[in-house]
């Protein structure tokens, strides 16, 4: 599963970050409006310190972004990556569709390989 | 060659993608058995697969390299779990590092190649992605599709209202 248009790193960052169920939480409500990470950690039961690792795992993923304003850190969604990373499916999909035409024009000269 | 069918499972984290071609299987196994023929089209002409370890056996170790336009290389090396010529190739897909390690980080793929015999002639080849993670592999098409984006949108305001 090698897609090369975005980097490996780059998508097995997107695979972690979307792993666990409270980033993914975090994800869609981030998505719909800023969040402090103050709100959010009221919503998780959780310290402070524990969504901020969280949020920092989605941000290494570019899933969300943080802001400052005044004194506190806003998280707030970056729709593009979440669409970017819904895109990998339909990427494996085509990935294996041109290893197929390849493998098609592989078979269709004569057999390789059998005169020394 | 034909594709006849794809399949994207989020339960079972699979994609499935079925095609045909107009060789007997013994034939269409060599694009797996010969590492020459195999990295002809593992890799898109940009980057273009090495493979350097061939041990095409239970247990063993195929390795290779694709190298970008820039000279930058990415490093993969499969697990062989199952072989059965010509019929049957699982393996896990891995990311390596520089130094050709299997990467901790990197999550492994398990890749079912199946080769049956199509009616009339021909091979019919099916190849099963197996994704590490439902959860990863369900979010990714939850939330990047439209109508899920509105549900998770849906959920959230049920948190906040709580």
């Amino acid at each position: 599963m090698h897609a090369h248009e975005m980097p490996d790193a780059e998508v097995d960052r997107l695979f972690h970050a979307l792993a666990d169920a409270t980033r993914r939480d975090i994800v869609r409500r981030v998505m719909h409006a800023d969040c402090s990470i103050s709100e959010l950690a009221r919503g998780y039961a959780m310290s402070m310190t524990a969504v901020q690792k969280h949020v920092s795992v989605l941000q290494e993923a570019g899933l969300v972004a943080k802001r400052r304003q005044g004194r506190e850190q806003r998280v707030a969604g970056r729709l593009d990556a979440v669409e970017r990373a819904q895109h990998q499916l339909e990427r494996l999909e085509q990935i294996w569709r041109d290893r197929f035409d390849r493998m098609g024009t592989v078979l269709s000269e004569p057999a390789a390989g059998g005169v020394a | 060659m034909t594709v006849t069918d794809v399949h994207k499972d989020p339960q079972t984290r699979t994609m499935t993608i079925t095609a045909e071609f107009d060789v007997p299987v013994e034939r269409a196994w060599q694009l797996w058995s010969d590492p020459r023929q195999l990295e002809r089209w593992w890799g898109p002409p940009t980057y273009p697969a090495t493979f350097v370890e061939h041990d095409l056996r239970p247990g063993g170790l195929v390795t290779y390299f694709m190298t970008g336009p820039g000279g930058d290389r990415s490093r993969g090396l499969w697990h062989v779990r199952e072989v059965q010529p010509p019929r049957l190739l699982v393996v896990e897909d891995a990311f390596a590092d520089d130094e050709g390690r299997q990467s901790e980080q990197m999550p492994v793929t398990l890749m079912r190649v199946e080769l049956a015999d199509r009616e009339g002639g021909g091979t019919r080849v099916r190849i099963a992605s197996i994704f590490p993670s439902v959860e990863a592999m369900e979010q990714l098409i939850e939330m990047g599709m439209e109508e899920g984006m509105r549900l998770a949108m849906g959920q959230m305001d049920a948190i906040l209202v709580d």
